[in-house]
């Protein structure tokens, strides 16, 4: 199979421009699919050829897929690329894109249905002989979580099986919360994803949120690209990641590293994928799930290894053979992504839409800033709230995080509330710098800017 | 006749999920602090609340629209 020549981009902001660039690197021309509110959108701007796709609200656009398909088959494009969120892990969209014809940049739509649903993840991670956290299949009602929970034993996680992304997650204290919980979850569920069921698990503490990042091709090659630690979040949502995982040791490192391999060959996994384990404070390890797409902190594995992974996943998705080889993978000292939100940190994150002022992004030796604005650009309150992700690498983690905070002093952001003050708290923190923390660390720490 | 107005820009919509009734319909009567609506910004849900008291004379703006700060959403009257 010969290489892509257009591929559109599903997708919008810091990563459409990230796709965008990768494409043009690599010889191929990049068509903009965008909204009403993104008309002047400077990834928008940037592409070869621009479709308007639709409303502002994302349902009526990025999420719709015959306006996506659409736009793809009207630009003459061979590929699409989704990026992450949106259409992503739609199955039913990576399906539609192969039945007109058309490349989907990432995995069959079968594995990303297969690891979109969370019990038949766990099922799959099973069966490759990956450890998952002791919990149920799906539960009907409260009387069979019950049940269930009194086998698995409190404090329980109730979670939507459709979920992902850290939503659709109930924490359960004991058996008189259960019956209060498991009705509200089950609505909820149905609301947010389409689906109500609902399954158990047991509530690990003081574990830390790992992943893995690795690539498959259609040759059977299956790589690994080293862990991310994304242990700093808030209502579980990722704050901050940083790879190598600080202060993991080598074995541990190691037998991560082989499960998540295990997993990706066991599904006959193409393109990039995350698995996401918890991580114990004696090494002991579980797999939560599998996401089918490139992620949100992808570029801190970009800095450690040297490896494009969205040049990757474009030819891998031309059907040739992964660039390197798992002996060819090196781990070069250590980086940090700080997630820049639209977001007030004083007023419980609420969101801060808005004209951007002044935005002066960061720069020098090891620093990397991805985002969709520029000064003067609109805030819209139709999508999520990331302003910019600033991503440091440096020779170590001490050099790395250095760097990270000279960076936050560097930025300028005025005409919305941001997250960077925060950032800023928070690598001072010395039990950050300690890498002491958890997954609800900053919930108990209560930091502010 | 008095509107009520939204107070955030985001997407509009009438129903606590797609698969609810809507908050209130048409003729339905009102009370000051009642959650009429939701808007939805950047992911996150908030509740429109009713101001004022009164009958619902008719909606401004369909579900699911984007919606302006300061636009009208309801019509009342009294």
């Amino acid at each position: 199979m010969s290489g892509l020549r257009r591929v559109l981009v599903a997708n919008r902001g810091e990563i459409a421009l990230r796709i965008l660039r990768a494409c043009h690197e690599a010889g191929i021309e990049a068509v903009a699919a965008h909204s009403k509110a993104d008309t002047d959108a400077r990834w928008v701007r940037l592409a070869d050829a621009a479709h308007h796709i639709g409303g502002s609200p994302a349902a009526k656009s990025y999420l719709n897929i015959e306006a996506v398909l659409e736009a793809a088959l009207a630009s003459g494009a061979d590929a699409v690329h989704p990026g992450y969120g949106f259409l992503a892990e739609n199955a039913e969209f990576a399906a539609a894109v192969r039945e007109r014809g058309l490349v989907f940049v990432g995995p069959p739509a079968e594995v990303i249905a297969q690891m979109g649903d969370k019990s038949e993840a766990r099922r799959t991670a099973v069966a490759a002989g990956v450890p998952v956290v002791p919990g149920s299949g799906p539960v009907a009602d409260v009387a069979a979580a019950a049940q269930e929970a009194e086998a698995i034993g409190y404090p329980i996680l109730v979670k939507a099986a459709a979920g992902g992304g850290g939503r659709g997650i109930r924490p359960v204290a004991g058996p008189e919360e259960l019956s209060e919980v498991f009705p509200t979850a089950q609505a909820e569920a149905s609301a947010a994803f389409g689906d109500g069921t609902l399954y158990l698990e047991r509530a690990i503490e003081g574990a830390r949120h790992i992943e893995v990042q690795v690539m498959g091709d259609t040759h059977g090659n299956v790589v690994h690209l080293f862990e991310r630690d994304c242990s700093v979040q808030r209502r579980r949502q990722k704050l901050i990641e940083e790879a190598p995982a600080p202060g993991l040791g080598a074995t541990v490192r190691a037998d991560l590293a082989s499960a998540a391999v295990r997993l990706a060959k066991h599904v006959n996994y193409v393109g990039a994928g995350t698995v996401e384990f918890l991580v114990e404070p004696d090494g002991s390890f579980y797999f939560m799930e599998m996401n089918t797409r490139i992620q949100v902190e992808h570029p801190i594995t970009e800095c450690v290894t040297g490896v494009d992974l969205v040049a990757e996943q474009l030819r891998v998705a031309a059907g040739e053979v992964l660039s390197f080889a798992q002996v060819d993978v090196e781990l070069t000292g250590a980086a940090i992504e700080v997630r820049i939100n639209a977001e007030d940190p004083t007023n419980d994150f609420a969101p801060t839409p808005g004209n951007l002022g002044t935005f002066t992004v960061p720069g020098g030796p090891g620093v990397r800033v991805d985002t969709g604005f520029a000064a003067g650009d609109t805030v819209s309150p139709f999508y999520d709230s990331m302003l910019a992700k600033v991503i440091c690498w440096g020779a170590d983690r001490t050099q790395a995080l250095a760097r990270a905070r000279q960076a936050l002093a560097e930025l300028e952001i005025d005409g919305v509330s941001s997250t960077a003050g925060l950032h800023v708290t928070l690598l001072e923190d010395e039990e950050f710098r300690a890498s002491a923390v958890d997954t609800r660390w900053l919930e108990r720490r209560r930091l502010t800017p | 006749m008095a509107t009520i107005k939204a107070a955030i820009p985001g997407v509009f919509y009438r129903r606590p999920s797609p698969t609810d009734d809507p908050y209130v319909r048409e003729g339905d009567t009102i009370v000051p602090g009642q959650t009429i609506a939701l808007i939805e910004v950047m992911k996150n849900f908030n509740e429109v609340k009713a101001e004022q008291g009164g009958t619902v004379a008719g909606f401004l703006i369909e579900d699911g629209d984007e919606v302006t700060i300061g636009e009208d959403i309801v019509e009342l009257k009294d």
